[in-house]
């Protein structure tokens, strides 16, 4: 156990889909705490429970069995109310795809969160966030009128923007070129070096993983491996030996 | 092909269901018309034929003025008393019975008010002893000219017993009589479909009834053993020549039944009108539903084109699934129409007191307009969608959805083209031609264009008043989505237009109305004092005409003349007619000047109908009254329709020769400088023995008589809200749409935090938004082809155009209110959603 403060933390983390003949049990006592100001990727084959967990942390989704923090609020067990008030105020979003409303250009996008609380963004802060994802001239555009890799610079920036205890990105690259994709990474792992945000982020990709700080590996809803500062070849290695594990 | 079609059928349950229901309400409105007049029909037919049940042969004098059920009031004119002596006389006649009976007998009850009925009449009869059907209930039939009975149906109204003082309004001023006897009927009824009765002894029927002794109003014949009553009807006729009706009581039953089926078909009319309308306005809804599965289904039609399928096999599948709902939705509004027509009988039963109806009978216009107007509705909306699922290009199925949003110029034009079409109908109909159904064609094809038009007009107006709900965070998204499909939008704004504009339009035009003969009445009317009734029953309120007399006397009354009204016959044509007792006072109190007195040979008549009839001051005419002999009147004087009541003033003497011998209007003009307070109580008082007439000061009279219009806009209101709520279905089909579409959008919005209550919020200003602007799109039309109608009508009297500003006003909040309820259930909906599941879905 390490001195430095956990921003999100799963123990005992248990998680069943269905019942009987279909009963999926997708995580299997997961416990994994992930390090405030740490850029961390959960890797594993498909149907690993990547997602499951993500949602679960995030408070996406109700666990089976365990308990789930954030900071130093615990998850389960909040109300409709309360775990909406959590993912808006202190929790960040960025999907593989459909981040954005079709109706809100790019600024109100990234303002939407916030706006919903009724708090302005601090200034400041603000700039920092549009200039760093480069998007100072795409403000008043619709989604329809951005590129894939923009759409989600924009979903990044709405997650950056309300400074949030954590942010969760499942597959934030899967749809993109890797030159996008590339971009993309770097300004999630800016925004962890510069400015300590958290970000926990779901991928397949092993030179998106080596971004990161950390890899965590699940294979069949367990965690089968870890990693500190990976590199792609070390990823992918760990992977090699995860499936001789599996 | 078909079993594609019926499975995909089932898969869009809820969006046919609301659309289905569209056509169920319709078909509903339709068939319960007929159902309803069907039974009340045979109602009728029964009634009437358990009432003629004991009468052979009846002989009745021929009226002098005919009157149908539906054109008003008939009054039967007297026959002697010699006639009944000629007729017992008849070869074949066992019995042949002087009856009295008409309508006006008004019994105040215990409470003092006159006792009221809607619709059947308040017979006044003279007592000729039980028939078959009559049972005493209590006491005996009157013997002295100071008693009375009654049947239980006025005991029970009026509260009264045997024994009892009772006050009794007929044609002569207020009566006291002793109750000596209630009578009932077979299988204990109080009436025969609610017909209050009155029997007195001859004489004071005949003076009470008829106005004077030795007179009857039929004689009631029995046949002797052996006889017919064909062959005794055709020997009295003969016997009696011309002058009289000779009719078995089977004639009668049937044409009793017949006059009041003809009034019934005209209600019938005013129902299928609005049902009408009703269907019109589901027509859009379907349209809607239909547009909206068919985009839904581009990928899965556009593979069955890839597959092979023709357009006409396209067409088909759609046109398929239209019959499908419409036969569905056919059957069930039939279901409920019958459910409609019985709850409609029942209360008519209720509300007539004591008419027993009927049972409910399902006639064949019934299920052939259900089926018919069910089908060839569903199937003409579906028409244009179909249309465009055949032309979806069969690569669509390859591509990634969202076909972008057409351009609307080709509607634009179509909608352009159509409204003007609609006006220039309008316009003829209103000008040209003053034909009704050129108007409601013009009303009607109005509408499409407007509809039409509806899309490109839904974006401006959206946006400003989406601006209203733009403060808060779920309004401002609202706002954005009601933007975001402008035909669907319009559409459904356009079905609620439909609705409101009908209702604005005819408040504007009854507002207008009312104001216009208000502010003439305000103009004319010089007397500050009126003397009228309210209406009771069929036959309107009468007073005593010493109250004229009286009033007279009084200290600072200038002057007072009174008003007599029925239906005459004047050279062939049969019209209304008023009667003064001294046109020169009547013309102090309008303040018309120039009119004086007239002899008993002289009318006074409106220029109007002058100026219609090609008649000339001085030129004389046949006039034909309910009672007496043809007389022929000189006009001795003309007037300004506006400036006195009525288009026709006849003589003082005519007055008794009307069917209702008081007079109905008495106008009171007080001397300059005296006030309507001092002198008003006491004409209350000399009228305190008519219950039923009243007398108000200038301004209340003119509100009272301006209450007519009022009905007429409720009336409207009420049979258009099922339109309203046709178009409140499509709000919601709409609703749950676009949440069904924006799945994943609100699963996004949730994940970043919007709560359940913002997102319900979301959904609800998006309703709202529709919905206002729907509304004011019919606010609008409708005061706009309300202000069209009323500046036609400029020649008929109505001068004044009033837009009635609150009620619009009111009309927008209701929308508002509408739009907040249509959005209950898609909002909990998609406050419901899970977001996992949202985001995940596809
Ligand atoms: N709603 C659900 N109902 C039933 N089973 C589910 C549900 N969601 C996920 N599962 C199952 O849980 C397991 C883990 O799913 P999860 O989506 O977490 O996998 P993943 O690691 O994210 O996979 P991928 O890399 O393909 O996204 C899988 O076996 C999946 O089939
Ligand atoms: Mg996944």
């Amino acid at each position: 156990m390490s001195a430095t403060p956990v921003a999100a933390r799963a123990d005992e983390v248990w998680k069943v889909y269905g019942s009987a003949e279909a009963r999926v049990v997708a995580l299997r006592g997961v416990s994994a705490g992930f390090a405030s100001g740490k850029f961390t990727a959960i890797m594993g084959p498909s149907g690993s429970g990547k997602s499951t967990l993500m949602h679960c942390l995030a408070g996406l989704d109700t666990v089976t069995r365990g308990t789930v923090h954030i900071g130093g609020t615990e998850v389960t067990g909040l109300g409709d109310k309360a775990l909406t008030r959590l993912r808006r105020d202190r929790v960040g979003f960025i999907f593989q795809q459909f981040n954005l409303l079709p109706t809100l250009t790019a600024a109100e996008n990234i303002r939407l969160p916030m706006d919903i609380a009724g708090r302005k963004p601090d200034p400041g802060w603000w700039d920092t966030v549009i200039e760093t994802v480069g998007l100072k001239d795409r403000l008043g555009h619709r989604p329809s009128q951005l590129s894939g890799g923009q759409q989600q610079r924009v979903a990044c920036a709405r997650a950056l923007v309300s400074r949030p205890d954590v942010i969760f990105a499942d597959e934030p690259t899967g749809n993109l070129d890797s030159k996008s994709g590339a971009e993309i990474l770097s300004f999630l792992r800016a925004s962890v070096r510069e400015h300590g945000q958290t970000i926990v982020m779901v991928t397949h990709d092993p030179v998106a993983a080596s971004y990161t700080d950390r890899v965590v590996f699940l294979a069949d809803g367990e965690i089968v491996a870890e990693l500190d500062e990976p590199t792609p070849e070390t990823v992918l290695e760990a992977m090699k030996s995860g499936e001789v594990l599996v | 092909m078909l079993r594609a079609t019926l499975k995909s059928l089932l898969a869009r349950k809820l969006r046919l269901v609301l659309s289905g229901l569209a056509v169920v309400l319709g078909v509903m409105f339709v068939s319960g018309a007929f159902v309803t007049t069907d039974t009340l029909g045979r109602t009728f037919d029964n009634l009437f034929a358990e009432g003629y049940a004991t009468t052979d042969v009846a002989v009745t004098a021929k009226p002098k003025v005919s009157v149908t059920e539906v054109e008003g009031e008939q009054f039967e004119t007297p026959l002697p008393a010699s006639v009944v002596s000629t007729v017992a006389k008849t070869d074949g006649v066992k019995e042949a019975i002087g009856v009295v009976a008409t309508d006006g007998a008004r019994v105040i009850g215990s409470d003092g008010k006159v006792v009221t009925s809607f619709g059947p009449p308040r017979i006044g009869a003279n007592w000729t002893g039980l028939d078959a059907i009559m049972r005493m209930r209590e006491g005996r039939g009157p013997t002295a000219d100071t008693e009375i009975a009654v049947n239980a149906e006025v005991a029970k109204a009026a509260g009264i017993k045997v024994g009892d003082k009772v006050a009794v309004l007929t044609q002569l001023p207020k009566q006291t009589f002793t109750l000596v006897g209630i009578w009932g009927y077979t299988d204990d009824r109080d009436s025969l479909g609610g017909v209050q009765e009155v029997a007195f002894t001859t004489p004071v029927a005949q003076r009470s009834m008829l106005g004077q002794t030795g007179v009857f109003t039929q004689v009631t014949v029995r046949v002797a053993d052996g006889q017919t009553p064909e062959a005794v009807r055709d020997r009295i006729a003969t016997e009696l020549g011309g002058a009289y009706d000779v009719k078995t009581g089977t004639q009668l039953a049937e044409e009793s039944s017949a006059s009041f089926k003809e009034a019934l078909s005209f209600f019938n009319n005013i129902l299928l009108g609005f049902a009408g309308v009703a269907l019109f306005v589901g027509v859009f809804l379907i349209l809607n539903t239909f547009s909206i599965i068919v985009a839904q289904r581009t990928k899965e039609l556009a593979l069955m084109r890839a597959l092979g399928a023709s357009r006409r096999q396209v067409i088909n599948s759609v046109l398929t699934e239209a019959v499908a709902i419409g036969l569905i939705a056919a059957v069930l509004g039939l279901a409920a129409g019958i459910g409609v027509g019985a709850l409609l009988v029942y209360l008519f039963g209720t509300m007539s007191g004591g008419l027993e109806p009927a049972s409910v009978g399902v006639p064949v216009a019934a299920v052939l307009s259900a089926l018919i107007v069910g089908v060839v509705v569903t199937v003409v909306a579906a028409v244009l969608p179909a249309i465009r699922a055949s032309r979806i290009a069969p690569v669509a199925a390859m591509q990634d959805v969202a076909t972008p949003d057409r351009p609307l110029t080709k509607v634009t034009v179509a909608g352009a083209l159509v409204g003007a079409a609609g006006a220039a109908l309008l316009g003829v109909g209103l000008y040209g031609a003053g034909s009704l159904t050129l108007i409601l064609a013009g009303v009607l094809v109005t509408f499409v264009g407007v509809a039409l038009l509806t899309p490109l007009i839904s974006k401006p107006v959206v946006a400003l008043l989406g601006r209203l709900f733009s403060w808060s965070v779920p309004g401002r998204l609202g706002r954005l989505n009601s933007g975001r499909n402008p035909r669907r939008t319009a559409i459904t704004a356009a079905a609620l237009m439909v609705g409101i504009a009908l209702v604005t339009g005819v408040t504007v035009v009854m507002d207008s109305a009312k104001s216009s003969l208000a502010a003439q009445a305000e103009d004319t009317i010089k007397a500050q004092i009126v003397v009228s009734g309210e209406q009771t029953g069929p036959r309107p309120p009468s007073f005593d005409e010493g109250v004229l007399t009286r009033a007279r006397q009084l200290t600072g009354v200038r002057t007072v003349a009174g008003v007599w009204n029925d239906q005459a016959v004047i050279d062939g044509e049969r019209t209304y007619v008023n009667a003064t007792d001294d046109l020169a006072k009547l013309a102090d109190a309008y303040g018309t000047p120039g009119l004086t007195t007239l002899r008993g040979d002289q009318m006074a008549v409106s220029s109007e109908v002058l100026q219609e009839r090609g008649w000339t001051v001085g030129s004389v005419h046949e006039v034909q009254l309910p009672r007496g002999e043809l007389h022929r009147y000189s006009i001795a004087a003309t007037y300004d329709e506006d400036r006195m009541p009525g288009s026709y003033l006849l003589p003082a003497a005519a007055t008794k020769e009307f069917g209702i011998t008081q007079p109905i209007f008495g106008y009171v003009r007080l001397d300059d400088g005296v006030s309507v307070g001092q002198v008003l109580p006491e004409v209350k008082r000399l009228v305190a023995d008519s219950p039923e007439v009243n007398a108000t000061d200038r301004s209340a009279f003119i509100e009272q008589q301006s209450g007519d219009f009022d009905t007429v806009i409720t009336m409207v209101q009420v049979l258009l809200g099922l339109a309203i709520l046709i178009a409140v279905l499509g709000v919601v089909n709409t609703l749950a749409l676009s949440v069904l579409e924006r799945t994943r959008e609100l699963g996004l919005l949730r994940a970043v935090g919007l709560g359940r209550a913002q997102t319900m919020r979301m959904v609800t200003v998006e309703s709202v938004v529709i919905s206002v602007f729907g509304a004011l799109l019919g606010v609008v039309v409708g005061a706009g082809l309300g202000t069209a109608v009323v500046r036609a009508l400029d020649g008929e009297g109505i001068t004044d155009l009033v837009l009635p500003w609150d009620r619009m006003g009111l009309y927008l909040g209701l929308a508002a209110l509408v739009g907040v309820l249509a959005a209950v259930l898609p909002s909990i909906r998609a406050a419901r959603l899970n977001v996992l599941a949202a985001i995940a879905h596809e």
